[in-house]
């Protein structure tokens, strides 16, 4: 079931002769050992992205900012283009790109409406701009293909570092703006009526995005971001509404993605994203089917109707 | 120390630019008063509101709460808005609404619960049944008493009601405005209630606020709802009518208030 609708996107995989082939090349287990110690890094990285996206996605959720994450994520894709063009350091291109975009977003777009619109403003010139910066490049299709996809590229240590050190500032931020954020996202205007900042929250939240979206074009790829960074908050408030339990969950989810991802992904031939997003959204189904049948019977008990 | 009065305006105005919203407001609000703000779109019930809330200040006058100028933010204000549409989908319980109104202000992932004291908020209001249902999944009227819960979290001095009826059917209204009436009885906390529709809250107004565009009146109910006032508040003829203990209100300007609306 899984392998047919990942064929039915790689038309260069069904142009394969056999059944078989395209099998080995999704999965395909020879010297796993071999190659789990070299992509060791990758894994440390795919966990941090899995708790960065699981936390950050709970907001997102609440904020109802999905088209914003995507239209951070063409951005980001835009100036890790642009960095590869010009031999800078590909994350911080990305990183750049995404902020850049937040920056933008949080300013202009305080409505919702608003925001909305510049978004699909920002989406498609991020787009063309990475496109550009592409074709203009001359080395590998590969690296190329994987800021869009994702890839496991052999994250060296100072790379892996870097990515570790963006996490920590976002999930320190977060902390911080944990509580009155939630206030903010939830109850807008008892909030802004109890004196919380909601306009620079608002603002905080989307730097804090933009990092997060950084992080996860390294390992998903630009087009895919959504699957770590809303689907995992999606699949937990469907089972839960409790405000400590849907985070815990939700991260869960967003690192058994990300890490199951990497690791199927190991043996095959195709991009990380396919297995990536393929987990997330079956958490997502299952978790959809335990929350309808949990809505069926009233969600809880009440004593009074 | 003598007690400071909740609420105290003297002289008090607002303008934005040219326009006066209103000016030589007058008012003191002693605890456990109930004070209905009436007034058509645009008169300033809102600004008021805001006013008290430290978010807006006064281009002349003083206002004072417990004493000391209106400050953003103040745990002696409780704020309860109107209904709103809340997504059943967002992860927010009844009882983590009423926290929010505790400490949701405050920095950091919060370390206490605050359980005993949510239990009992929800418990004054009724609401306990329901504690741990997503707040989008309460019908209007629940959604409204847990506000309410979430307003008395910091056991304000004063209570704002902005409009909280709106949307609500005439049972629920009922059941709103009667809570509001025993919450200020039971801790004595002033109370501030704008709205559109006097009826619902008739029972219970000690006094009026009519904010109208060419002045404004303060009195009880029976002082301020009367054809000759509103006439000289609105500058044009308005009828005050009265039947089987209610109150309609027919003229004023062309954005009349729903003052005489009989409900749903």
């Amino acid at each position: 079931m899984i392998t047919t609708i990942v064929s039915a996107a790689l038309p260069t995989a069904v142009s394969a002769a056999g059944s078989d082939d395209w099998w080995n090349r999704l999965f395909n287990f020879d010297n796993y050992g071999e190659l789990l110690s070299l992509v060791h890094n990758s894994i440390i990285a795919g966990a941090v992205l899995g708790l960065v996206g699981g936390l950050v996605g709970v907001f997102v959720m609440q904020r109802d900012l999905a088209f914003a994450v995507h239209g951070i994520s063409e951005l980001s894709f835009a100036g890790a283009a642009a960095a590869l063009l010009f031999g800078i350091d590909v994350v911080l291109g990305s990183v750049l790109g995404s902020v850049l975009a937040a920056v933008v977003i949080g300013l202009l777009g305080t409505r919702a409406r608003d925001r909305n619109s510049i978004i699909g403003v920002l989406m498609p010139f991020g787009l063309g701009l990475g496109v550009l910066f592409l074709s203009l490049y001359p080395g590998r299709a590969a690296n190329k293909f994987g800021l869009l996809t994702g890839q496991i590229v052999a994250v060296d240590d100072t790379r892996l570092s870097l990515l570790v050190v963006i996490s920590a500032i976002v999930i320190a931020g977060l902390l911080v703006i944990w509580r009155p954020l939630t206030f903010a996202s939830v109850d807008p205007d008892v909030a802004a009526a109890r004196g919380v900042p909601t306009r620079a929250l608002s603002f905080t939240f989307m730097l804090l995005l933009g990092l997060a979206v950084a992080l996860a074009v390294q390992v998903v790829g630009a087009l895919l971001v959504l699957s770590l960074l809303i689907t995992p908050a999606a699949a937990a408030s469907r089972i839960s509404a409790s405000p400590v339990v849907v985070p815990l969950l939700s991260v869960a989810f967003a690192v058994t993605s990300a890490v199951g991802g990497i690791l199927l992904a190991l043996g095959g031939n195709v991009p990380i994203s396919p297995y990536v997003t393929t987990i997330s959204f079956v958490i997502y189904l299952v978790c959809r089917l335990v929350g309808s049948s949990r809505t069926r019977r009233g969600w809880t008990r009440r004593a009074i109707a | 120390m003598t007690a400071h009065p909740p609420l105290e305006l003297t002289d008090a105005s607002l303008a934005y630019g040219e326009r006066t919203v209103w000016s030589g407001l007058d008012l003191t609000l002693e605890a456990g008063d109930f004070l209905t703000v009436l007034g058509p779109n645009g008169s300033g019930k809102t600004s008021l509101l805001r006013a008290i809330l430290g978010l807006q200040p006064l281009t002349g006058g003083r206002l004072s709460i417990l004493g000391r100028p209106a400050r953003r933010g103040s745990k002696d204000v409780g704020y309860i808005p109107q209904q709103r549409l809340i997504d059943p989908a967002t992860p927010v319980r009844a009882r983590d609404l009423v926290r929010m109104g505790i400490d949701g202000d405050r920095w950091g992932p919060g370390r206490h619960s605050h359980r005993e004291h949510v239990e009992e908020l929800l418990a004054a209001v009724g609401a306990s049944s329901y504690a741990d249902v997503p707040l989008g999944m309460l019908s209007g009227g629940e959604q409204q008493r847990v506000r309410i819960a979430q307003a008395l979290g910091t056991r304000p001095s004063i209570l704002l009601c902005d409009e909280p009826l709106l949307s609500l059917d005439l049972r629920h209204q009922h059941e709103v405005t009667a809570l509001i009436h025993e919450t200020r009885r039971a801790t004595g906390t002033a109370v501030v209630f704008v709205t559109h529709e006097i009826n619902p809250v008739l029972p219970w107004t000690d006094r009026v606020l009519y904010l109208a565009p060419a002045g404004h009146a303060i009195g009880a109910p029976d002082d301020v709802l009367t054809s000759e006032k509103l006439s000289a508040l609105y500058g044009t003829p308005v009828e005050v009518l009265h039947s089987q203990g209610r109150v309609l209100i027919v003229g004023g300007d062309e954005h009349s208030h729903h003052v005489d609306e009989v409900g749903e």
